[in-house]
């Protein structure tokens, strides 16, 4: 009887030993991160190379077709077009909406009593910006008889078919994009405090003027922000999909037919999940190369704390 | 720079012809309040309460998910040694970089294999797996916090699991706060993920509905549709108007490091 008890409690300090240690219990934190990532990005990104190499429809069995869907997207104008219309749109709203941001930044950075009620009224575009209402509102503002038209007008400019026009369809779905500046913003505004105050007063005194205290103090102590906000604004640009979606659905005649817009379509419109698995492959494979771009060019024009 | 939110907030009281004609004036000619009634009768029979209902749901129980299961791993990776951390927090960093659009069609298919298209769970459920994003910022957050507390408490005879809830939850509040405010927003405008994942007009989110509310009718009512936007705004500017000042330093700090 009593050494059944002494066992037991002998087991009972194992467990509890192998619960308090502190490996056991890291991994016990961690297990929502490790359950979430073998499923819900390992699994998924196997998958979907393996239904890349697929004819799949949801319903139907899947057949192995090998590498088919590639070779259709390579003769498939419509993919082709997407991915320039996508290249066209990063490249100009991720520059733009950078320099508005840090334009913005410096001038909330500088001391007024008004700034942090500014602060708060320039957040409210990046608040709210995603939002479906904003992208409503957005679709009427550049309507036929909608306000930017209007504005135009009084300038003498005649109404602009924003919609209707292949070559102006992009417009306003940058300038939504640039709209939505806020949170590039402040994590700006927050870099530009970091810098000393001295950098400029010794520069002042060395007879530098604004214009290059900026590019040679400013920019250059900014540059890890700059890289921060470029890869994390490029990877979300490259993924818009509800402002086209809402705003234009792609047309007119595909001219904002993005990337994720199309494989979008492909998949569920379409039901054509072999082929825009094989989309969702090469876009991760682009999108990679891009970032890595990125990261590699870094090395020119990033300054980190040690080399100041 | 708010000029189209204003627009919007006051088209909600104008009818068509004065949104159309009028469009540069800010003050409708009439109040004209009807617009909300007309708009809160939804379409098919199902009115925005039950969207709004859902958006609650959906939107409340994701943040609150989102804020136990990030703190469990930002603390694991932060603040515990043992093999294999290090390869998990690359892990991590590199999930933060995974374009998401990329998993969409994948993850789709295996949540119809599973039988959970459509319904909620697709929705919810990553939440309760942590989100990168969160998770690093809130690590970035506890190397503030003086590991001296932690041995302190150790010495004392707390365990690990006791640490976490007596010492790092009462002090990673703002942290906690700025990820609730964010992640409220992100889920509140969710748009692609309803509208993959949902297909009853009684289970769609406002998002949806807003949307769906714009195409149903030939003739858009142009007030009502912006009556139910400006509706859909206010959670987020009530928050915003609470909790400003965690959000601007929460961002800051969380963006600064990266």
């Amino acid at each position: 009887m009593k050494k059944g008890k002494s066992s037991d409690s002998k087991q009972v300090l194992k467990v509890r030993r192998f619960i308090y240690n502190e490996t056991t219990a890291g991994y016990i934190f961690a297990l929502p991160f490790i359950i979430g990532f073998l499923g819900f990005t390992i699994v998924p990104i196997v998958s979907s190379f393996y239904y890349s190499f697929t004819d799949y429809s949801l319903i139907d069995k899947k057949s192995w077709v090998g590498l088919d869907n590639y070779v259709k997207l390579m003769g498939d104008k419509r993919f082709w077009n997407s991915v320039y219309v996508t290249f066209k749109y990063v490249i100009t709203s991720v520059p733009l909406k950078l320099i508005f941001a840090l334009f913005i930044a410096m001038i909330m950075t500088r001391k007024t009593r008004l700034t942090g009620f500014y602060r708060s009224l320039y957040y409210v575009p990046s608040l709210i910006g995603g939002s479906i209402a904003v992208t409503l509102v957005w679709k009427e503002l550049f309507s036929r008889r909608g306000l930017i038209n209007q504005m135009l007008g009084m300038l003498g400019i005649d109404r602009v078919s924003w919609f209707g026009d292949q070559r102006m369809a992009l417009i306003p779905l940058i300038l939504l994009t640039v709209w939505q500046f806020g949170s590039s913003m402040i994590i700006f505004a927050a870099g530009l405090k970091q810098i000393p105050t001295t950098y400029y007063e010794a520069a002042k005194i060395d007879g530098a003027n604004r214009i290059k205290s900026f590019f040679k103090i400013t920019l250059p102590c900014l540059s890890p922000v700059i890289l921060y906000n470029l890869v994390m604004q490029t990877i979300s640009a490259f993924m818009t999909f509800t402002q086209a979606f809402v705003i234009t659905s792609g047309g007119p005649n595909d001219a904002t037919n993005f990337y994720a817009l199309y494989m979008y379509n492909n998949a569920f419109t379409y039901r054509n999940m072999g082929y825009a698995s094989a989309m969702s492959w090469i876009m991760l494979v682009v999108i990679s190369i891009v970032t890595l771009v990125i990261f590699k060019s870094s090395k020119y024009w990033v300054f980190s704390e040690a080399d100041k | 720079m708010v000029y189209p939110v204003l627009w919007m907030i006051t088209g909600s009281l104008k009818n068509n012809t004065e949104i159309l004609n009028g469009a540069l004036s800010l003050i409708p000619p009439n109040w004209r309040w009807d617009n909300f009634v007309r708009g809160w009768k939804g379409f098919g029979g199902v009115t925005f309460a039950t969207f709004f209902r859902n958006s609650f749901m959906i939107t409340i129980i994701s943040t609150f998910a989102t804020v136990i299961s990030s703190a469990c791993i930002a603390y694991s990776f932060a603040r515990l040694r043992y093999r294999g951390r290090k390869f998990m927090f690359t892990m991590m960093i590199m999930t933060m970089l995974l374009p998401g659009q990329v998993l969409l069609i994948p993850t789709y298919i295996i949540y119809n294999k599973l039988g959970l298209v459509p319904s909620v769970i697709p929705l919810i459920l990553p939440h309760f797996l942590g989100q990168a994003f969160f998770i690093y910022q809130m690590m970035q957050f506890m190397a503030g916090i003086p590991r001296e507390l932690d041995e302190a408490a150790f010495v004392d005879g707390c365990s690990r699991y006791s640490i976490f809830t007596r010492i790092i939850i009462p002090l990673l509040k703002p942290s906690i706060i700025t990820t609730v405010i964010i992640q409220f927003y992100w889920k509140w405008d969710d748009f692609q993920g309803p509208l993959v994942y949902l297909s009853q007009p009684t289970s769609y989110t406002v998002s949806i509905a807003l949307k769906l509310f714009a195409d149903s009718t030939s003739t858009t009512d142009y007030g009502a549709m912006f009556s139910m936007s400006t509706l859909s705004l206010i959670p987020v500017f009530l928050i915003f108007l609470f909790f400003n000042r965690y959000l601007t330093e929460g961002i800051s700090t969380s963006g600064l490091k990266g």
